[in-house]
């Protein structure tokens, strides 16, 4: 098997507690495992709540930020340890689609900057020609056209048309993965279909993958391949998309599922949701289930380590849950996940 | 085209009492550009009675949140109301001068703006925030009763006492704007009026947020006109539904019918753009708001992107009329000839 394209090995991303200040420190992502391969593409979705650690992810793929422990390798080689040359390749191929679209433009400048910038950054045209060339197959992609909202200014267009030049931009360095953090959150709900189609004709028709990380599981459910669910920095549950949501085995993901409102009003939503007070976050970080303050169906023995994946149904699919113990463990190296400690705080 | 209206009465619940809290008519608001003026709320007519949650749905740019603002006299400079009645115990806001609108505000209608949780102040404790909303209105309050008022409202909205002392950055999303909601209900308004009070949470938050809503309005027995462009949502939380486009209310129905059966085809747009977790469909693929808003098409606002346009679409705008009971639709294709 060829290398594959994105391997996320054992990550585990702790903020705080640095070296003067003995603060309390938070567990962003822990011993994380992820990897997308070269071919075909796929949608992987990363899915959570708010403090799950998915843009740490997002911002640990794109080199914002370095891993505290483990290794992401991009086509078998770790990024922490590429050159310049190489580290510039690996950031043309790994391009980035963010959640607001009104920010990520700078208002004093016309739409055409952001792709001017993007060709002058990578040398990517000889001349004037071949860049307008590119730039209106780029837009052509995403379904729109250069004399329309070239010239114009930020402000001129609506989000979601912002949010699909976004895209148009990544689509122009040709990258080969598209981290998109949240792209339609901030996109009226009627709209958000015209930016999920386009994901899937550049997954399709040109071979991008995406990592498309989000908190809304409708959307992944239309359009995701696997999914990972990860709750406070820990893979809940993952697997195939519809198999998951189909058939959410954690309680997490169960309650994930649950709450979102049906658009029929003669079915409610059922029992009472719980939520967590910011304070009780994170306490039980080395040992024991995280989920477990809020878990219905917790038991002692969640106290005691923090459960391994276990398969629970076909493909990959895997939870993280003691109510599974009686199925094999995932064939991944996460078998030692209970076994490893996070490095103390001071 | 006919429509079958037979099963929708059995279902429908009963939505707080006949006596209307607030009556909209006619409500124009005109944003003023150097090219001309933008009809942000273009002729909307409605009324919320007591004790129910009214919908406002619709994309961005289509006037719902002008309207709420309106209703409350806050629009700004350079939009301003330009016609319309806005009746609240049979006062008219929309005549009132500043120092009467003050009277009004919060003590009959209050609001829960966009971000709302955002707003809060970050050097102010929640005791002393809420505190202030009700010594503004009210005068200054014996100490002990005002502590007793404020505890009493952050239960009504499921918060433990200890957020009393807390500042906003000890809260976690959902807590800030149940704190929001606390304040809204602080001087036992009629009506509040909530903008998209869920849009930036998870959905386990969004959840325990809008049953705090619905909690608040079975046991205080408010009104609440919730604006917001989710229909899942909508459908979980309202009894009645105002659907706008472009500044036009197109459909007005209780939630049950209006669900089962849209009648305006931008109604049945946004419900078919809705993503399932039941079913991987196609996609539905579709623009925003084609047309420019300081020159609209003459005829019905929705012509450009409605897939049953006809030649009177082009030419007559259609009315909002009640086509069956509960059931009001501004569209050609349901009126008798």
């Amino acid at each position: 098997m060829s290398q594959p394209l994105l391997q996320i090995e054992k990550v585990t991303k702790i903020y705080g507690g640095g070296f003067l200040k003995r603060g309390p420190v938070t567990v962003a992502l822990q011993n994380l495992n992820l990897t997308i391969q070269q071919k075909p593409a796929e949608i992987i979705t990363i899915a959570g709540e708010s403090g799950s650690g998915k843009t740490t992810l997002a911002n640990l793929v794109l080199g914002f930020i370095t891993p505290t422990s483990g290794h992401i390798r991009y086509l078998g080689q770790d990024v922490a340890q590429m050159d310049k040359e190489e580290l510039k390749k690996y950031r043309r191929e790994v391009q980035a689609v963010f959640q607001d679209p009104y920010a990520v433009y700078n208002p004093f400048y016309r739409v055409k900057h952001v792709f001017d910038l993007a060709i002058k950054n990578f040398n990517l045209a000889r001349n004037r020609q071949e860049a307008r060339d590119q730039i209106e197959e780029a837009l052509t992609v995403v379904g729109m056209r250069g004399e329309e909202v070239l010239e114009k200014y930020p402000h001129q267009l609506s989000g979601g048309q912002r949010q699909r030049i976004m895209i148009a931009r990544a689509y122009l360095l040709k990258p080969r993965l598209i981290v998109a953090d949240e792209p339609v959150s901030m996109v009226d709900a009627s709209l958000r279909a015209m930016i999920l189609d386009i994901m899937l004709r550049l997954r399709d028709e040109y071979g991008i993958s995406f990592l498309y990380i989000t908190h809304d599981l409708s959307t992944a459910y239309q359009i995701g391949d696997k999914i990972y669910l990860l709750y406070q920095g820990t893979v809940a549950e993952r697997g195939d998309t519809v198999e998951v949501i189909d058939h959410p085995k954690h309680p997490y993901v169960q309650l994930l599922i649950d709450s979102i409102p049906v658009p029929d009003p003669t079915i409610r939503w059922g029992s009472r949701a719980t939520t967590i007070d910011d304070e009780e976050m994170r306490v039980s970080v080395e040992s024991g289930c995280r989920f477990y303050p809020r878990c219905d169906q917790r038991m002692d023995r969640c106290l005691e380590s923090h459960p391994p994946l276990y398969q629970v149904g076909p493909g990959e699919h895997q939870a993280a849950c003691f109510l599974y113990e009686d199925q094999p463990l995932a064939q991944v190296p996460e078998d030692n996940l209970a076994k490893e400690r996070i490095p103390a705080a001071d | 085209m006919s429509v079958n209206f037979a099963h929708e009465i059995d279902e429908r619940r009963p939505a707080g009492t006949d006596q209307v809290v607030l009556q909209v008519e006619g409500l124009k608001v005109y944003y003023a550009t150097p090219t001309g003026d933008v009809r942000a709320v273009d002729d909307v007519t409605f009324q919320i009675r007591e004790g129910e949650i009214v919908g406002l749905v619709g994309e961005s740019g289509c006037g719902k949140t002008t309207t709420a603002m309106a209703i409350l006299r806050l629009v700004q400079s350079p939009g301003r109301i330009v016609d319309g009645r806005i009746l609240v115990d049979d006062v008219d806001i929309a005549r009132l001068n500043e120092r009467e609108l003050r009277q009004i505000r919060w003590t009959k209608i209050s609001l829960i703006p966009q971000g709302a949780m955002n707003s809060l102040n970050p050097v102010m404790r929640i005791k002393d925030q809420i505190g202030d909303a009700i010594e503004t209105h009210e005068g200054r309050q014996p100490r002990q009763a005002l502590k007793e008022r404020i505890l009493s409202l952050l239960s009504t909205v499921g918060l433990p006492s200890r957020v009393y002392k807390m500042y906003p950055h000890e809260l976690s999303g959902g807590m800030k704007q149940r704190v929001c909601i606390a304040m809204a209900i602080a001087l036992n308004p009629t009506l509040v009026i909530a903008d998209e009070p869920t849009s930036a949470l998870d959905v386990v938050v969004q959840r325990v947020v809008g049953e705090t809503l619905l909690d608040v309005k079975n046991r205080l027995g408010v009104s609440m006109i919730l604006i917001g462009h989710d229909m899942g949502l909508m459908a979980q939380l309202v009894d009645r539904i105002a659907v706008m486009y472009a500044g036009h209310l197109v459909e007005l129905a209780d939630v049950y019918s209006l669900f089962r059966e849209p009648l305006h085809p931008y109604t049945q747009l946004l419900i078919d753009s809705i993503p399932s977790i039941k079913e991987r469909k196609p996609l539905k693929l579709t623009e925003g708001i084609t047309h420019d808003l300081r020159n609209p098409p003459p005829g019905c606002i929705f012509q450009l992107r409605c897939p049953h346009v006809t030649d009177k679409c082009r030419t007559v705008v259609p009315p909002l009329l009640e086509v069956a009971p509960s059931r009001e639709v501004a569209c050609h294709l349901y009126y008798d000839a």
